[in-house]
């Protein structure tokens, strides 16, 4: 069979977990529009400082340059991609033909979730698809990967995919949250991401818990880089299953202006040790949110350097 | 209970151009409960339009506009009005607006959107509970609709926009999984919750739905 890209630049995100290696992942949020420019110079900056890159799918329900193709720009770049699909826009049939052509691309890992609802987003008329959601969804790809489609039909050729999931460890309330985890697993989620994490001692009660559930799912803690108390405060009021603790918003609050993301670069980089000081999880996914450039600073401040890890 | 609500008055006016003469068909049933289309609405529309210059050639109002042979006769008890009207304004649900396109070759135009099944909780407060997806999985789900009350339709657990009990899209709306997972713990049936669901059959009713009943002693047992 023939894959186009057979050569990776790089390791894929399956072989540095499994080597026992502290994973670090960024992301890139396509941009409204056929302007790459901007999206290159982050995938160019980002490429050798994290293991991989995720890349969001119409983020928050905003329409963008499509997921899959940045994620094939970034294979074309020399980086590694984590693709994620939702499942607000595309029905099982176009999920099904994406993943395929994703494959024979040289992706390897796939983000599995549900999608935002299309009420947060920017085209609020559209019709909200949701054939299936994140847990059909790893099961449909198991399927695939078992050479058929969801309509029980012999691939020619099937895919094979690191499958991830995500979880979100400050939800209230959290048990179904942790029951919805146990069958992320059981459909097929061989690793996790976090939704935003700022609490880290509610951090290590979530990884108690995930740890009983499964000790073999790799889980990567999500964070999001802080850069005002306006952010925080409105992270806290409107954005659900996020809680950023006091001790964080005053020293926010008590930076000056021209000193507030260097703060929430500090924060971060602290965050990030204290991750891998303490053995918390395997990974981390850093959520920089438009602020890319200063993933590179982070990392530094955090003395994570993914080629002497 | 089909719950509807009433298109603005303006919206109508512009459905009735060029209509001069025109009859009024209100439904005792569900758009009465909804006061979009029971006999106080309707005679409210009819000096509404009065006032514009119009012609009520006739009112009716029974009980199931959807009905379409009910429909019919009371075209036919009402015959005078009705031949001497130029258009026909409904004002209940689309399903009985399209019953009285059966009864008549004249334009009929609809007063009403029509906005889902529901349930009444209270005097004028409904809430959609069923759609009617063809395939009823509530027996898994704590007598709960996960299809319906769960925004995206999630067959298997909370979505990360969940927050203390409430829907990412509203504060205003409960988050289902969080009243699944409730009801199943009551039940001590939380073994259910941890069931994966697979890809729901979408097709379960083909659209549009026709259901026959089938004839004793015709292919029935």
């Amino acid at each position: 069979m023939t894959v186009l890209i057979k050569e990776h630049a790089k390791p894929s995100i399956q072989e540095i977990l499994e080597a026992g290696k502290f994973l670090v992942t960024g992301e890139i949020g396509p941009p409204k529009g056929t302007d790459i420019d901007e999206m290159i110079e982050h995938i160019n900056l980002l490429k050798d400082k994290v293991h991989a890159m995720n890349i969001t799918d119409n983020q928050s329900s905003v329409m963008r340059y499509p997921s899959l193709g940045t994620a094939i720009l970034i294979k074309e770049l020399g980086g590694e991609p984590n693709l994620q699909v939702t499942c607000r826009d595309r029905n099982r049939l176009a999920i099904e033909a994406d993943l395929l052509f994703a494959y024979t691309r040289g992706i390897r890992s796939v983000l599995c979730l549900t999608g935002d609802s299309i009420p947060v987003g920017d085209h609020k008329e559209a019709k909200a698809v949701f054939d299936l959601e994140s847990v059909q969804l790893l099961q449909l790809i198991r399927n695939m990967e078992e050479g058929r489609d969801s309509g029980g039909n012999e691939l020619k050729g099937g895919v094979k995919f690191f499958k991830g999931a995500i979880v979100t460890p400050e939800a209230v309330p959290i048990e179904p949250q942790m029951l919805k985890f146990e069958k992320k697993i059981e459909a097929g989620a061989q690793w996790f991401q976090t939704q935003a994490v700022y609490d880290m001692d509610n951090f290590k009660r979530f990884m108690e818990k995930a740890r009983k559930i499964s000790d073999k799912v790799y889980i990567c803690c999500g964070l999001v880089l802080l850069t005002s108390p306006g952010q925080i405060k409105y992270m806290n009021a409107n954005v659900p299953g996020v809680f950023v603790p006091e001790s964080l918003a005053r020293e926010m609050e008590d930076a000056p202006k021209e000193e507030r993301l260097n703060t929430g670069i500090r924060i971060m980089a602290r965050q990030i040790r204290q991750l891998i000081d303490e053995k918390l999880c395997d990974g981390v996914h850093i959520m920089a949110i438009g602020k890319e450039s200063v993933v590179p600073q982070i990392l530094e401040e955090a003395g994570v350097d993914i080629t002497k890890m | 209970m089909i719950i509807t609500t009433s298109k603005p008055f303006e919206e109508v006016l512009k459905e009735l151009e060029g209509e001069d003469k025109v009859f009024i068909v209100g439904c005792g049933l569900c758009a009465t409960t909804c006061e979009t289309g029971g006999e106080e609405q309707v005679a409210e529309m009819k000096a509404k339009l009065e006032a514009e210059g119009k012609t009520v050639t006739g009112t009716v109002v029974y009980d199931e506009v959807c009905h379409e042979l009910n429909t019919k006769r009371k075209f036919r008890e009402n015959k005078e009005a009705v031949e001497a009207a130029d258009g026909f304004l409904v004002m209940c649900c689309g399903a009985g607006t399209q019953s009285v396109r059966e009864a008549t070759e004249k334009p009929v135009h609809p007063a009403c959107n029509t906005v889902f099944l529901g349930n009444i909780q209270r005097h004028g407060h409904f809430v959609e509970k069923c759609s009617l997806c063809g395939e009823c999985v509530l027996e898994d789900f704590g007598a709960i609709c996960p299809v319906t009350r769960c925004h995206k339709g999630i067959l298997n657990g909370p979505c990360g926009g969940t927050d203390e009990g409430k829907c990412e899209t509203s504060k205003e709306k409960d988050c289902a999984w969080t009243l699944i997972y409730n009801q199943l713990e009551k039940m001590g049936k939380l073994d259910r919750f941890r069931k994966i669901y697979g890809l729901k059959n979408w097709q379960a009713n083909m659209k549009p739905g026709r259901v026959i009943f089938e004839k004793k002693g015709e292919g029935g047992e």
